[in-house]
């Protein structure tokens, strides 16, 4: 079986096969890709390039995406 | 008639009066009030999506940003790193370049931190971003957020929320007088008529949040706003009469019985 890795997705922590892509994190939190931005461990992640990043122990990911504001 | 569009970095908009998308009690009240007030733009937070929660509505479902403009904002950032990072994602949700810059600098009068605002204005428009920034109603920072290349001046009334008018009419019309670029009054009004003020001392427009989204009736408030906006803006165009200390009959002298 495959190894379980702890990770961080927007402040608080899951458990993800390791070397999880992040398309497939993505495609699983059934995040709108479109309407969202993303960084990895404080940068920011070229939303076409998801399937290259492998995912690591400790990793911390931030997803965003537009709300009401002032 | 030439037309009197708001110019912003080249791009232009027939409403003056900008919207915030905060506060409303639903999605569905913010897309209507929005919709009454006839804004263009609209201003919008950067959030971390709720993961566990995929039913939440999302703000883009409501709102169009094909439609209406998308002014994606800092609000809640207290340093210029914070800032930075903020827009930097908003860019990258969609392409956005137009952003509105607030570093706050006190938890409860929520007034601009100036030196980080300065800071990241400079930094923001080196990356090609056209920074509207949120500022005190200081000329003095103003000028200097002009030469850092800021899009646009956006002054507050007063403390965000406030609803207490424009406090220094004064103060504004100074960076009236010193400026081209864009000025839109941002934060503190609370009625309609202190838009008009806005307008009348020679703004090019208006940012208002709480004072529509907080009213008894939103929509009617939207409604207000956007003719309050209109008329300010009609009445400074039409060029006032003088101030004077003694009465002038309206009625002609000849004739009298």
């Amino acid at each position: 079986m495959k190894k379980k890795i702890k990770i961080k997705i927007n402040g608080k922590i899951n458990k993800i096969y390791d070397k999880t892509k992040l398309s497939d994190l993505i495609k699983n939190l059934k995040v709108p890709l479109k309407k969202v931005a993303i960084e990895l461990n404080k940068e920011i992640v070229d939303k076409k390039k998801l399937n290259k990043i492998n995912l690591k122990v400790n990793d911390k990911i931030e997803i965003v995406h537009f709300i009401g504001g002032g | 008639m030439k037309k009197d569009n708001l110019i912003i970095s080249k791009k232009k908009f027939n409403s003056r009066l900008i919207v915030g998308t905060g506060k409303y009690k639903s999605m569905t009240e913010c897309a209507r009030a929005i919709d009454i007030s006839g804004a263009d733009i609209v201003t919008v937070a950067v959030r971390r999506v709720n993961i566990s929660d995929k039913k939440k509505p999302l703000l883009m479902d409501y709102i169009d940003p094909k439609k209406i403009t998308y002014l994606p904002n800092t609000a809640g950032c207290f340093n210029s790193d914070e800032a930075l990072r903020t827009l930097r994602l908003a860019r990258e949700i969609g392409g956005w370049k137009l952003v509105k810059l607030e570093v706050l600098g006190d938890k409860k009068n929520l007034f601009p931190e100036m030196i980080e605002t300065l800071k990241s204005t400079e930094i923001l428009t080196k990356e090609g971003f056209k920074v509207m920034v949120y500022c005190n109603d200081d000329p003095l920072m103003a000028k200097r957020l002009e030469n850092v290349g800021a899009a646009a001046i956006m002054p507050l009334a007063a403390p965000i929320g406030s609803g207490l008018g424009i406090l220094n009419k004064v103060n504004i019309q100074i960076i009236r007088d010193q400026t081209k670029l864009p000025l839109i009054i941002d934060a503190g009004l609370g009625q309609a008529s202190d838009a008009t003020i806005a307008m009348e001392l020679g703004c090019d427009g208006v940012l208002v949040n709480t004072a529509i989204a907080k009213a008894k009736k939103p929509f009617e408030m939207a409604k207000a706003f956007k003719n309050a906006v209109i008329a300010g803006r009609q009445s400074f165009l039409s060029g006032r009469i003088e101030k004077k200390l003694m009465g002038s009959p309206s009625s002609p002298k000849k004739g009298i019985i």
